[in-house]
């Protein structure tokens, strides 16, 4: 496992990739959702 | 009701309203079971590359981003060109809803191919032509809607920002080409449709699972957001 999480030595290059794009997926979701909620109210 | 009756019935934003929610929820589901099937294979399946070792598995989200950088903006200028031409309210509707989701997925092309680039060349950044045009691809997206939010009357801001995407177009074919018309950095096509790929076939397989699971969650997000446009608007 924690060799998995090494990814051979890229785990700031490979992880900061898709650490970066779930959270910023994540906060699209969060705010479109949001904005509906207002939209509708 | 005929073909074009039907088209007509769902260019109105009422009726269209409905029928984006039901599309934008099974779009999601089918891009979330995308994204676990390409990270399965993508992170277990797919070997460890010969020259990049496991630095090179940020191809499966570099790439789809990439792609959907460049095809939502010429989705984005197409409703925007029809919107103009047929003064259709849903076609520009449709084009400032794609705008803040090509702009995320330009970011994220240009983030992950910044980490890329660093541990295969040596540096986070260089000012080449594929970089650099994809960076104004970003300014493109953001200025598109800047503009929008500049102008209050909504049909005048549909109109400017129309203009401003329809000739930001230009830019697309050149980040496309940008690796075959200049001395570049970045690597040219791994895929294309007139060869076979370049890539392990796992590794294909994975990337292009990515590829649907990033289209299909582009246009959920686009729908979801173009149903905030209409209620606002409403």
């Amino acid at each position: 496992m924690s060799e998995f999480l090494a990814m051979g030595g890229y785990a700031w290059y490979v992880w900061g990739s898709y650490g970066v794009t779930f959270a910023a997926l994540a906060l699209e979701i969060f705010l479109l959702r949001k904005r509906s909620r207002e939209a509708k109210a | 009701m005929s073909a074009t009756a039907r088209l007509f019935w769902f260019a109105s934003p009422q009726t269209f309203y409905p029928l984006a929610g039901t599309l934008a929820r099974g779009f999601g589901a089918a891009a979330a079971l995308l994204a676990a099937a390409g990270l399965y294979v993508g992170f277990l399946v797919a070997p460890t590359d010969a020259q990049q070792g496991e630095a090179y598995r940020i191809i499966f989200i570099h790439v789809p981003a990439a792609w959907m950088s460049m095809f939502l903006y010429l989705v984005m200028a197409g409703w925007a060109a029809i919107g103009l031409a047929f003064n259709t309210r849903l076609s520009a509707m449709m084009a400032s809803a794609i705008a803040p989701t090509g702009a995320l997925m330009t970011f994220l092309a240009l983030w992950t191919g910044a980490l890329w680039g660093k541990p295969t060349w040596g540096t986070y950044w260089v000012w080449d032509a594929r970089l650099t045009s994809e960076l104004i691809l970003l300014f493109l997206y953001l200025g598109f809607m800047a503009l929008q939010a500049a102008i209050d009357d909504p049909r005048r801001a549909d109109r400017a920002g129309a203009l401003l995407a329809i000739v930001g177009a230009v830019n697309v074919p050149i980040i496309y080409y940008s690796v075959q018309w200049w001395n570049t950095l970045h690597q040219g096509a791994s895929v294309s449709l007139t060869r076979a790929p370049s890539m392990a076939a796992t590794m294909l397989t994975g990337m292009l699972l990515m590829v649907f699971a990033f289209w299909f969650y582009c246009i959920a997000a686009s729908l979801m957001r173009v149903r905030c446009i209409i209620r606002e608007r409403a």
